[in-house]
């Protein structure tokens, strides 16, 4: 039945009127389904679409009615780009999202592994743990965090009480890396074991190459997380424009760039571009990341 | 003999485990169970980071819930987020991943540009929806007036910044939309058939067919919704600031919540409380509460037979 739906109408030879009725209403309803697909589509993209147009505008022109630019300022990004702190920020992003990522992927692998595939008295009540860290918002211990890394050591005005907590397992990747390993069966691991790997072993040798789309998932997320984070940046760097990441210090552009719209949504396509492009080229691994975390037990 | 090998073998495989463990063990010690009980304690003192935390009772939780101007107004806010936004979320993801489970050309590309935004970095969609919607110069005001729609203040206006927000979470569904696509794409096929043999509409197919089958990915969504409002921070901040003109940088004080307290959420209160007002004492109170609720739908969430945690119960 949906086969035949897939199909545009054509007149065939030997059709009968009440075959050409129901592929004329399949045809309409061809129209109609996709129809609705454009104006969807117009919703998500059209943002993206007036961004962009105003990345290139005029000053002046940023700030009237038009929709679409008079003349191509592409030296808009020039601007931006040249814009004091701007790299710093660029360069600070890549050092948390990049070595946050790395930490996060090696210390949560093998708890991932523990939690999927070794039975242990308290694993229920360690999943449950791990879950519960997963949905806690960051805000909830932040106050003794701030107290520790500021006042203990002196840390306030860097990036490291961000980074240094990745190395010791992040909830949701670990969560995400479980739910991924537990999806392959016991019989390779037993095998690796037969043939006398240690733990260590079969979890490099055996587990981690069929685990490979799991782990690009849990590295994309902790990446895009990374780029993303508002509130850690505002908690331990504000203080020292120098260790701003691009999330953060987009909204002083705004702030030092207060009616040019132009400027502060190039700077603004500059701080999502990278993300897209990275999605891009990583489409499957995210999807099926996004899947993982809700469907699939 | 034998037992001692088997103590042994048994001491071996609970110290292997524990190694596997021990990088979020020690986590879960240092950033969550240590600050946990941390936080509980400080909620009992007064503590502005510079002189030594003093005792003082139940003044900070006094202090939250009667006196702090700003507890209530983010509690009535988180509210309407959970009632409207949540709901419209869930609903209009669930009618896009139906229209993407429909669409049968460029079926790939459709999906990727519904899923785009959702990528978007929070401070960067924001401040974009803020110049969209922005009253005289923004292209979505300059449209709406075009075709003759009277515009209104958006994220400048008390009764509008809510929605502003809520349809910059629409825009960003793509979660919800691969999530229930994936569902839908589950649902037995030879339920539609024997529906449709048997005369049903497309409504009862949806309503007796659809629906009963995601019933657990809905929940879950909804769930997991409410979690994420308990910690919706950055857009209605951002959303906040830049519709107030207020300028970053030393000693620039945001009150959040422009305009009108209409934008603030509990986790604004706690940076309000902790890192302006240097009140560590009352933030922590604030956290507790934000704790409790996280908790109490989380407990929701592993209840579920289903959905997030159904993993949890092999042995």
């Amino acid at each position: 039945m949906t086969r035949v739906l897939d199909q545009p109408v054509r007149p065939k030879a030997g059709e009968t009127p009440g075959d050409r009725a129901a592929r004329r209403r399949a045809l309409l309803r061809w129209i109609a389904v996709h129809s609705l697909g454009v104006a969807a589509a117009l919703f998500f993209v059209l943002p993206f679409v007036f961004l962009l147009l105003t990345s290139l505008m005029s000053d002046s022109q940023a700030l009237s009615r038009d929709l679409v630019p008079h003349t191509w300022e592409w030296g808009n990004y020039r601007k931006v780009l040249d814009t004091p702190g701007f790299l710093t920020w660029w360069k600070n992003t890549l050092v948390y999202a990049g070595l946050g990522t790395v930490l996060t992927v090696v210390s949560s692998i093998p708890v991932a592994y523990a939690l999927a595939k070794f039975r242990f008295r308290g694993r229920g009540l360690a999943l449950m743990l791990v879950i519960s860290m997963m949905m806690l918002p960051p805000q909830v211990v932040v106050i003794p965090m701030y107290l520790f890394w500021a006042k203990q050591l002196d840390l306030s005005g860097t990036l490291w009480p961000l980074i240094v907590p990745m190395a010791f397992g992040d909830a949701f990747s670990i969560f995400l890396l479980r739910q991924f390993l537990t999806t392959i069966p016991d019989e390779y691991v037993d095998a690796a074991k037969v043939d006398g790997c240690g733990e260590l072993r079969t979890l490099v040798r055996v587990v981690l190459p069929m685990a490979k789309p799991g782990i690009a998932a849990v590295a994309l997320f902790q990446f895009f997380y990374a780029w993303n984070d508002y509130f850690g940046p505002q908690i331990y760097a504000s203080e020292n424009p120098g260790a701003w990441t691009l999330s953060y210090g987009l909204e002083s552009f705004k702030g030092a760039h207060h009616t040019d719209w132009n400027l502060t949504m190039a700077a603004t396509v500059l701080v999502m571009a990278p993300v897209i492009l990275v999605f891009f080229f990583a489409q499957k691994a995210f999807v099926e990341g996004v899947t993982l975390t809700g469907v699939k037990g | 003999m034998a037992a001692v090998t088997y103590a042994a073998k048994r001491r071996r495989a609970a110290l292997r485990t524990l190694g596997f463990l021990s990088p979020w063990l020690i986590g879960f010690a240092v950033f969550f169970a240590y600050p946990l009980v941390s936080t509980l304690y400080f909620s009992f003192m007064h503590y502005d980071g510079f002189r030594p935390p003093v005792w003082s009772g139940g003044k900070n939780w006094a202090y939250v819930f009667t006196h702090y101007p700003l507890f209530w107004p983010a509690l009535r806010n988180t509210l309407w987020l959970v009632v409207v936004m949540v709901t419209l979320r869930v609903v209009f993801g669930l009618g896009i991943g139906l229209l993407i489970t429909k669409i049968k050309t460029g079926t790939g590309v459709f999906r990727t540009l519904f899923y785009l935004p959702y990528l978007a970095p929070p401070v960067a969609a924001t401040m974009a929806f803020a110049f969209l919607l922005n009253p005289g110069t923004g292209p979505v005001d300059s449209i709406l007036r075009r075709i003759g729609i009277p515009a209104p203040g958006w994220f400048g206006d008390p009764t509008w910044s809510k929605p502003a927000l809520t349809l910059l979470a629409l825009w960003g569904v793509g979660d919800l939309m691969v999530i229930f696509m994936a569902a839908l794409l589950d649902v037995p096929a030879e339920q539609y058939e024997a529906a449709e043999l048997d005369g049903a509409s497309a409504w009862q197919r949806f309503r007796y067919i659809t629906l009963p089958n995601i019933s657990p990915i809905v929940m879950f969504a909804v769930v997991t919704g409410v979690i994420q409002t308990m910690q919706y921070y950055t857009q209605p901040l951002i959303a906040g600031k830049v519709a107030s003109g207020v300028i970053q940088g030393a000693g620039t004080q945001f009150e959040p919540g422009y305009p009108d307290k209409s934008t603030l959420t509990l986790p604004q209160l706690v940076y309000n409380l902790g890192f302006q007002r240097f009140d560590y004492g009352s933030a922590c109170v604030v956290a507790l509460v934000l704790f409790a609720l996280s908790m109490a739908f989380t407990a929701l969430l592993m209840r579920r037979r289903g959905g997030l945690i159904q993993a949890g119960d092999r042995p």
